[in-house]
C-alpha cells in the first residue's frame, strides 16, 4: 500500500465541489502521500457504481496508459475491501504496475441514500418491499439484526458499545466529521429509534467527499516514504445464495462473511488471535456485530462480554475497533476511510495508532452482497 | 384496517408494477382474486421464493405459479420510526414482518403486521394472510398483508 490520500469530509450536500473533483482531489492527495506522479497510474479499481469511472479519472489525470480498469460488482459498501483485492490481484497478475482503488460521493449532487425514491410505481425486486414501508438500507438489514439478536439473546449494550467505540475514537481525529461531538452512554440510550433494533447513533452518518489508495508491487515498498504495509489477503463473495432475492437468503441473520472471513484466514495465514486492530465497517452497529462473530472474535452466544468500549478502545483494548471514527463518526466515504485506517494502524500514523501492530484487518458492507475483507500486515508479517 | 384507514400504511407510497418481463406477473394479477400464487419448480417440486427465471436446486426452466395457503410464522420483523417516504411523515411507528411459510419449503414474504403498531411481535408466532386491496389505483393492486392468528 503505498499512499492513502483523503479530501476534506463534509456533511452529505455541503461538498462545496464537484463529485469527481473530489474524485481527483483524493487521488492526487494519495500520490503525494506515495511520492509516486499521478502519470505513472495506470490502474484504476472502484465499486458501489462509483460515476467516476476509471477510464474517464485516466484521461483528466494524464495517465501515460491505462492497463486495468475495473468495477466491483453491488451496492454500499460491500467493495471497500474488494476494491483493494481488485487493485492487488491486477498487480499480482502482472496487469498493472500501480493501481488506485478509489471513491467519490456528493450527494448535494446526486441525492441520498437513506431516502425512499419518490417515484409513482416500482417494479422488480422493490415491488415486493417498497409498498411495506421497506425502502431504506436501514430498514432493509434491521431484519437480519433483529433476527441474530434473537437467536443468540444478544442486549442492546452490544450495540452501543460499536457506536460509543466509533465515537470516542473521532475525538482525537481532527479529520472527522462527529470532532468534537463526543457520545455518552446516556446520549446513545435517549436517542429516536430509526427502526428497531437501531436507534439514531446505531446508524452511520451520509457525507460526501473522496478517498484513494495506491498500490504497487510489493518490491517496491522499502523505495516508498512510509513504512511498508502489505496486503496479506482480500476475499469477497458471500455464502449459498446470499443474494436471494426478497430476503429470501437461506441463512438469513448473517453478515454474509461466513466463507469469505474463512478464506481470508486462510490468504493470510493467520488466525483471529493475530489480528491486533480492527475496523469494521457500520453502515449499522447490527452488522458490525454479526461481522465480529462471522470472523471468529467471539462466539455468537458471548457478545454480551465480549462487546464492551473497553475492549474496543485503542490503544490496549483486546480488540481496538474503528480507530478513526469509522462510518459512524469519520466520515461514511462507504468505507475506504475505514481501509486507509487500516493502512494507517501498520505506518504507525493513525490518531489512535495501536502501539505494535503488525496485523490491521478491514471488513467491509456487512448484509450487502458481495462483502469483501483485507488483512494489512507489517514488514514483520512477511 | 388501521382505525379509519382501509389500508394499513397512508396513502402515497409508491405502487408495485409488475416486472415488464413478466417474471411476477401471475403473483400480482392472482392477489387480486384474493390468492397467493408462488413459484414452485415442475420439475422437482422445490418452491422458490423471490421470483427467478430458473430454479436454483435443479436449473430446469419450468417454473410454475402453484397457490398456497396464506399462513405462517413471523420469522423476522421490524418497527419503523423514522419516515424515509413524504407519504409517511405522519405516519408513526409501523411494523415490517418476514413470513416464512412452512408448507411452501420456508420461502419468506415481506408484508405489514396488521393491528397495533406499538405491540409486541413475537418471533416464531403463527399469523394469516390478509387481502389488502387497492383498487381505486390506477392499475389496481393488492397487497398481502399478516395478522396473529
Amino acid at each position: 500500500m503505498a499512499g492513502v490520500g483523503q479530501t476534506t469530509y463534509y456533511k452529505h450536500g455541503q461538498s462545496p465541489h464537484a463529485e469527481s473533483r473530489l474524485a481527483l482531489e483524493a487521488i492526487l492527495n494519495a500520490c503525494a502521500d506515495a511520492g509516486i506522479a499521478p502519470e505513472e497510474i495506470d490502474g484504476f479499481s472502484s465499486y458501489s457504481n462509483d460515476r467516476n469511472d476509471g477510464p474517464r479519472m485516466a484521461a483528466a489525470l494524464g495517465c501515460r496508459e491505462l492497463r486495468f480498469s475495473n468495477m466491483f460488482w453491488g451496492g454500499g459498501g460491500g467493495g471497500a475491501a474488494g476494491a483493494i483485492q481488485n487493485a492487488a490481484a491486477a498487480i499480482a497478475g502482472g496487469l498493472a504496475d500501480c493501481v488506485v482503488a478509489y471513491r467519490g460521493l456528493a450527494q448535494g449532487q446526486f441525492g441520498r441514500f437513506g431516502r425512499g425514491a419518490e417515484v409513482g410505481q416500482v417494479s422488480g425486486e422493490a415491488a415486493h418491499t417498497t409498498p411495506f414501508g421497506l425502502m431504506s438500507a436501514a430498514q432493509m438489514f434491521a431484519m437480519k439484526a433483529m433476527r441474530f439478536m434473537h437467536d443468540h439473546n444478544v442486549e442492546r449494550s452490544a450495540l452501543r458499545a460499536i457506536a460509543l467505540a466509533s465515537y470516542q475514537h473521532a475525538q482525537t481525529n481532527p479529520l472527522a466529521i462527529m470532532n468534537g461531538r463526543p457520545l455518552t452512554p446516556e446520549k446513545y440510550d435517549d436517542s429516536r429509534w430509526i427502526v428497531e433494533p437501531f436507534r439514531l447513533f446505531d446508524c452511520c452518518q451520509e457525507n460526501d467527499g473522496a478517498a484513494a489508495i495506491i498500490l504497487v508491487p510489493a518490491e517496491r515498498a522499502r523505495d516508498l516514504p512510509h513504512p511498508p504495509c502489505y496486503v496479506l489477503g482480500a476475499t469477497s463473495g458471500g455464502h449459498y445464495r446470499a443474494g436471494a432475492p426478497v430476503h429470501n437468503t437461506p441463512d438469513y441473520a448473517s453478515s454474509h462473511f461466513k466463507t469469505v472471513a474463512r478464506r481470508l484466514y486462510d490468504m493470510a495465514g493467520i488466525e483471529p488471535e493475530d489480528v491486533n486492530v480492527l475496523q469494521s465497517y457500520e453502515n449499522f452497529t447490527g452488522g458490525v456485530l454479526m461481522a465480529i462473530v462471522e470472523h471468529g472474535f467471539c462466539e455468537p452466544d458471548e457478545v454480551n462480554d465480549f462487546f464492551s468500549i473497553e475492549n474496543f478502545l485503542a490503544p490496549s483494548g483486546r480488540l481496538p475497533l474503528n480507530t478513526s471514527g469509522g462510518n459512524l463518526a469519520e466520515c461514511y466515504m462507504h468505507g475506504l476511510g475505514l481501509t486507509i485506517e487500516a493502512i494507517r494502524q501498520i505506518r504507525g500514523d493513525s490518531p489512535n495508532a495501536v502501539p505494535g501492530a503488525e496485523v490491521s484487518m478491514m471488513i467491509a458492507g456487512p448484509m450487502v452482497t458481495p462483502v469483501s475483507s483485507c488483512v494489512f500486515g507489517s514488514q514483520a508479517t512477511l | 384496517m388501521n382505525g379509519s384507514h382501509p389500508h394499513y400504511l397512508r396513502p402515497g407510497l409508491p405502487a408495485p408494477r409488475p416486472a415488464r418481463d413478466g417474471l411476477d406477473a401471475p403473483f400480482w394479477s392472482a392477489l387480486r382474486e384474493e390468492q397467493l400464487l408462488l413459484q414452485r419448480c415442475g420439475t422437482c417440486q422445490r418452491w422458490q421464493w423471490g421470483p427467478e427465471w430458473i430454479c436454483h436446486g435443479c436449473h430446469s426452466f419450468d417454473m410454475v405459479y402453484e397457490a398456497v395457503e396464506p399462513v405462517g410464522q413471523i420469522f423476522s420483523f421490524e418497527r419503523v420510526w423514522h419516515p424515509v417516504h413524504r407519504a409517511l411523515v405522519d405516519q408513526g411507528p409501523y411494523i415490517v414482518v418476514l413470513v416464512e411459510l412452512p408448507t411452501a419449503d420456508n420461502v419468506r414474504l415481506v408484508g405489514n403486521l396488521l393491528g397495533d403498531p406499538r405491540q409486541p411481535v413475537p418471533i416464531g408466532a403463527n399469523v394469516s394472510g390478509i387481502f389488502e386491496h387497492h383498487s381505486d389505483a390506477d392499475p389496481p393492486y393488492t397487497l398481502l398483508q399478516w395478522r396473529l392468528t
